[in-house]
């Protein structure tokens, strides 16, 4: 079965470890997920913040590409590029004029049908049913599953879970030992793109969030987007002098988390990327 | 009444969204995680365009608000009403570019993601290490990161050359 991969800007540079935690989970599971090959950047937050045009182009040519490549379906574990690539597709198939003007300025054909799978679906769809006969480590730890912004709103596009207090990463972390815990910051914002321009914002909102977390027990903090990875756990400095006091709760990519499980090694799910090490507990 | 002139319509006309279906409920402020940081919350922002006058729409204009906003979507969520304040936010950005209005004490989020375009624009990808250069060469903020970027490093997470997307052509014309 061939489905497509897009990896995105941060897998292919500060979160490499979610890249290859992603492709050791789904090798384990006997599923080959093909780079779309030539992607271009997903244009991020930057790019509907300053040229409307430009953000629908550039998640438009990765969707063409795809298509042109021969994939009905992609995944995309980066929760930013997921959500971008879904919202473009949506905005293009319900403006006409504005797809026909993109695909002809891209000389592109774009036809709107891809499916577009975060990492919990791909999870969901390839690999959940068979994580019980594999599981050799269990991950016997308290967790809080925290899903950010992007992988969830705006649910009308996205169609994935529930906006408030959702559940799939919790449903896998029950399937793998853990205990997800019931807390209060499951979609609150981590600070996104102001890491490098506004680290203070980002101390702050991602402080609430490992706050939060540790208070209630959690002994690690699970992630599905390496924009909040990379908050809660690059910017643990600033957070830690935000909080006045130091905190040593890891944050772990999902892909991590059940490729422990399952016997895959530190190494190979990038484990040792991690600022804040995840040695204590797994 | 003014709802057939001014911002109000050219904001409905451009963006879809009414900004009179607003009722002030405040919902979106309550749940706004950069509430505290902006100089007019959400719901403020809404009834000041309400008001449709060139005072207040300036106000909008020149607010920190409309930067601080990082469209995590909390707000159209949860509002009663669907106003798509996100979108909205989108737009009072690219106006306030336009009118060159962007407020003071965002210009370093304007330049970051002024660095990020650029990065992308001649490599097709964003290249990190020319991101952050490139956003200290606009704000003179040398020091930002020195002390994580050699951890980056040591981590494998800095690649050090960009990669180039063949067809970056393709996407030319989109930069201007
Ligand atoms: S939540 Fe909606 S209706 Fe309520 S104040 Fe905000 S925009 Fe207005
Ligand atoms: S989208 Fe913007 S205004 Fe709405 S809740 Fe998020 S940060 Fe606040």
């Amino acid at each position: 079965m061939e489905i497509g991969f897009y990896p995105g800007c941060s897998l292919n540079g500060t979160s490499s470890e979610y890249a290859q935690s992603t492709l050791a989970l789904a090798k384990a599971f006997g599923v080959t997920p093909v780079e779309v090959s030539d992607w271009n950047c997903c244009g991020a937050t930057a790019a509907h913040n300053l040229n409307h045009e430009l953000a629908a182009a550039l998640p438009a040519r990765v969707l063409a590409l795809a298509q042109q490549q021969g994939f009905s379906e992609i995944l995309v574990p980066c929760a930013a590029c997921y959500n971008r690539l879904s919202v473009t597709q949506h905005t293009l198939s319900g403006n006409e004029a504005l797809q026909s003007d993109i695909s002809e300025a891209l000389q592109m054909p774009l036809s709107g049908n891809l499916r577009i799978l975060n990492v919990m679906q791909f999870i969901e769809k390839y690999i959940a049913k068979e994580i019980p006969q594999k599981i050799v480590k269990p991950l016997t730890r308290k967790v809080a599953c925290y899903y950010g912004c992007l992988l969830v709103r705006p649910h009308d596009v996205l169609q994935f879970d529930r906006t408030e207090d959702p559940q799939s990463m919790d449903t896998l972390m029950a399937a793998i030992g853990a205990t997800p815990i019931d807390w209060g910051y499951k979609t609150e914002c981590c600070g996104a793109g102001f890491s490098v321009s506004r680290t203070d914002v980002v101390a702050k909102l991602s402080g609430k969030i490992v706050q939060d977390a540790v208070e209630r027990g959690a002994e690690a903090i699970i992630v599905a987007c390496p924009m909040c990875q990379s908050n809660l756990d690059m910017r643990r400095p600033h957070i830690d002098s935000y909080l006045k006091m130091k905190t040593t709760i890891p944050v772990m990519y999902v892909t991590q988390a059940i490729g422990l499980a399952v016997g895959l090694s530190r190494k190979e799910l990038g484990l040792e990327k991690l600022f804040v090490t995840a040695k204590h507990v797994a | 009444m003014s709802e057939k002139k001014g911002f109000i319509a050219e904001v409905k006309s451009e963006t879809g969204v009414n900004v009179n279906r607003c009722y002030q409920c405040g919902k979106c402020s309550a749940g706004c995680a950069l509430n505290e940081s902006m100089d007019y919350p959400p719901s403020v922002v809404m009834r000041m365009l309400q008001t449709n006058s060139a005072e207040n729409v300036s106000k909008v204009l020149r607010s920190q608000a409309i930067w601080l906003c990082v469209s995590c979507q909390n707000c159209l969520t949860r509002c009663p009403m669907q106003v798509d304040i996100p979108q909205l936010m989108d737009y009072l950005r690219v106006q306030a570019l336009a009118k060159k209005t962007v407020n003071k004490k965002s210009k370093k989020i304007v330049a970051f993601h002024r660095a990020f375009l650029d990065s992308i624009k001649y490599t097709g990808r964003l290249y990190e290490v020319g991101l952050v250069a490139g956003y200290k060469a606009r704000t003179f903020d040398l020091l930002q990161d020195l002390n994580v970027a050699p951890r980056m490093l040591i981590k494998g997470k800095l690649p050090l050359l960009p990669e180039m997307v063949k067809g970056k052509k393709q996407l030319k014309k989109f930069f201007r």
